[in-house]
């Protein structure tokens, strides 16, 4: 039951990891992209659409999984340069620009998911090898140890993927020089662009970084979560949350991993868990009443280190110092 | 880092000290037809004829007058939930919630209308339920504008999770029982009594005279009272605000209250006007889309009728096209994005220009 429990919580927040370390890294360079939602859309159908394309063409087995995953990787990067080119060369508000890539991905993610839909008679699917490749792997030995095997080694392989990416961005955050410099971008662009740290670039970084970490996780949420298949809506707010998620975790991409998975806990707790005059329904409010006390606790106790970079928000203009 | 010498061109951003008049009117259109232009461009990637698509979704949304009503009868929650977003942006507050707030005043509304339609008589039971969605995604609103007062908490992540939390209300209250159609399983709410409906005028409910009257009031609200100079005060400086004695605290708490209280309003709209009823596809996303409203119209409250109708039109268009030309719906948010970008685009020549010295640099 609770190891029931507990796979049900991975499966369902295991998406965000990917678009919640992407996001992080954004806002680390002192951009709150609130496009997620958008590029997740646009990496979903991309990588979707190049899947089919790719199988129209006669491909078959792992060069159709590869040319999906770039497919989505790269769209997730275009996307985000949209926004970058917009909030960083042009300094437009980041918050308009986010919600309309939000809206247009949305948009062109159902529009292109009917669209090929309507060619390829009703819906766009991936043919059932492909669909192999996304399924939960099983390791000989390793995936049959009890409990631990079915919790550690038994996901499908973006899961592993997410986790070396949290794991990378964290080090690279935290321990290195670029990292460092990021912070510094995030923090005050002012004082980063006297000690000749390149704003723009570390912005522009950045944000491809997470728009590509974005792509991947809408890549999950269609391969993955809606089994290959387009489905209208199919990201259902989970590019909201991993804006949530953001916060939860304090902007650090290593505890992005537990939260991301106590969040799908609760998305999915309704199911597992019943409290005597409770509706089931008040669970699914959880995530986010968790996420809005985590958001006033954080600045009723001003620290630092957890809270958000100071020069989020805010574009970066040398002469309006 | 070895020093060394550049001769390029060099291309400096600088800021303008005034923008030119009538500048912003020229830009604007021009951004207007530039973006027109790109999508036409995709349109006919895709192998169809632009004009034919355009003109097909000019008289989708303006062709009939059943067509005109169905397209005026979009935009007025739109131009409704504009108006409430706009007021938290003078102050530069993100109100992110208009989606949720939309929803809890339609579930207030429809509390009171499922509570009283049968004992309460037609105008005093409207009054009520405007009045029961005004308090209630007032005090919705207000909870963020609590905490970002108080604490400095971000009011745009707490909106935008306030958001989901009236949406799982909204799903919660559909699979209450005393909701529900009694002879019905599906998990829905009700349609509320004749009783509890917005009379008609010219064949539209009545929706679209409260919302004109919203932005009369909203503009002398604005423009010729204390409170709406505050809060101009407030937005441009804290510091001067505080200076003047202004409470910053006391103008967010009411600006916030007053800004949800307008987009409950447009729950209201929707559940007594438009749709007859609540549910999860109540708001739509136009709490949302209100935010790029806002943004295009520069939150004039008159430029706000003119662009929510334009949205509208887009979105009845893109209806017709959808079985005219097999065109998807969902084109009509791929078309408002799209002009977005370029209205905000062209914004920065406005504020900004291009300074090309070409002089030797040492680096």
């Amino acid at each position: 039951m609770i190891i029931q429990f507990l796979m049900a919580a991975i499966m369902a927040g295991a998406p965000l990891i990917m678009s919640t370390v992407g996001e992080i890294i954004t806002e680390k360079s002192g951009s709150i992209n609130l496009g997620v939602e958008g590029t997740m859309y646009i990496g979903a159908i991309s990588g979707l659409a190049a899947a089919v394309a790719a199988e129209g063409a006669g491909l078959k087995g792992i060069s159709v999984v590869i040319i999906c995953i770039l497919a989505s990787v790269i769209c997730g990067i275009l996307t985000s340069l949209v926004y970058s080119f917009l909030t960083v060369t042009l300094r437009s508000n980041q918050n308009v620009i986010g919600l309309m890539i939000t809206i247009i991905g949305m948009g062109l993610g159902n529009f292109f998911g009917e669209k090929l839909g309507q060619k390829t008679g009703g819906y766009l699917t991936v043919l059932p090898e492909t669909k192999k490749y996304f399924a939960n792997i099983h390791i000989k030995f390793l995936s049959d140890i009890p409990v631990i095997g079915k919790l550690l080694f038994s996901h499908n392989f973006l899961i592993y993927i997410s986790l070396i990416i949290a794991f990378i961005a964290w080090y690279v955050i935290n321990r290195t020089q670029t990292g460092l410099n990021l912070r510094t971008v995030g923090e005050n662009p002012a004082a980063a662009d006297t000690a000749t740290i390149n704003v723009s670039r570390y912005r522009y970084i950045s944000a491809m970084i997470g728009g590509a970490l974005c792509g991947l996780s809408g890549l999950y949420m269609c391969m993955v979560t809606n089994n290959g298949v387009w489905v209208k809506d199919c990201i259902s707010g989970y590019g909201w949350l991993a804006v949530a998620l953001v916060i939860f975790s304090s902007w650090s991409p290593l505890k992005a991993l537990p939260c991301s998975i106590i969040f799908g806990g609760l998305m999915v707790m309704r199911l597992y868990v019943s409290i005597p005059f409770i509706s089931p329904f008040v669970y699914d409010m959880c995530p986010y009443i968790v996420t809005c006390v985590a958001i006033v606790v954080k600045n009723m106790r001003k620290s630092r280190s957890i809270s958000i970079p100071a020069g989020c928000g805010v574009n970066y203009f040398r002469e309006e110092r | 880092m070895a020093s060394h010498k550049i001769s390029l061109p060099h291309i400096r951003i600088a800021k303008r000290n005034s923008t030119p008049k009538g500048s912003g009117i020229v830009i604007r259109i021009l951004a207007f037809i530039t973006g027109m232009l790109f999508i036409s461009l995709m349109l006919v990637l895709m192998k169809y004829n632009p004009i034919n698509v355009f003109s097909s979704m000019f008289r989708g949304a303006w062709g009939k007058n059943i067509f005109i009503r169905e397209t005026i009868k979009s935009a007025v929650p739109l131009l409704v939930t504009s108006l409430g977003i706009s007021l938290a942006f003078r102050m530069k507050l993100w109100n992110i919630g208009g989606e949720g707030q939309i929803l809890i005043g339609g579930a207030a509304a429809t509390y009171v209308a499922f509570t009283f339609e049968k004992s309460m008589p037609h105008i005093p039971l409207l009054i009520t339920m405007f009045l029961a969605a005004v308090v209630a995604s007032g005090l919705f609103g207000l909870i963020p504008a609590f905490c970002k007062a108080k604490w400095g908490a971000s009011e745009t992540l707490l909106t935008l999770m306030f958001n989901y939390i009236a949406q799982k209300f909204i799903i919660l209250l559909q699979n209450t029982k005393s909701w529900q159609d009694s002879f019905n399983a599906f998990p829905k709410i009700r349609m509320v009594t004749f009783n509890a409906r917005l009379p008609k005028l010219l064949n539209i409910n009545i929706g679209w005279v409260i919302a004109i009257a919203l932005v009369i009031i909203v503009t002398i609200y604005t423009k010729r009272t204390k409170q709406g100079f505050e809060l101009m005060v407030v937005g441009d400086s804290h510091n001067t605000a505080k200076y003047a004695g202004i409470s910053i605290t006391k103008v967010i708490l009411r600006t916030m209250f007053l800004s949800a209280a307008l987009c409950g309003i447009a729950g209201f709209l929707q559940v007594s006007g438009a749709d007859g009823t609540l549910s999860e596809a109540t708001a739509n996303g136009m709490g949302f889309t209100a935010i790029t409203v806002a943004w295009m119209s520069k939150i004039n409250p008159v430029a706000m009728i003119a662009v929510s109708l334009f949205i509208s039109t887009l979105d009845r268009g893109s209806s017709r096209i959808q079985t005219a030309f097999a065109i998807p719906h969902s084109f009509s948010s791929v078309m408002t994005g799209i002009i977005l970008i370029f209205f905000i685009a062209s914004e920065f020549f406005l504020k900004y220009r291009f300074v090309i010295t070409k002089k030797e640099e040492t680096k």
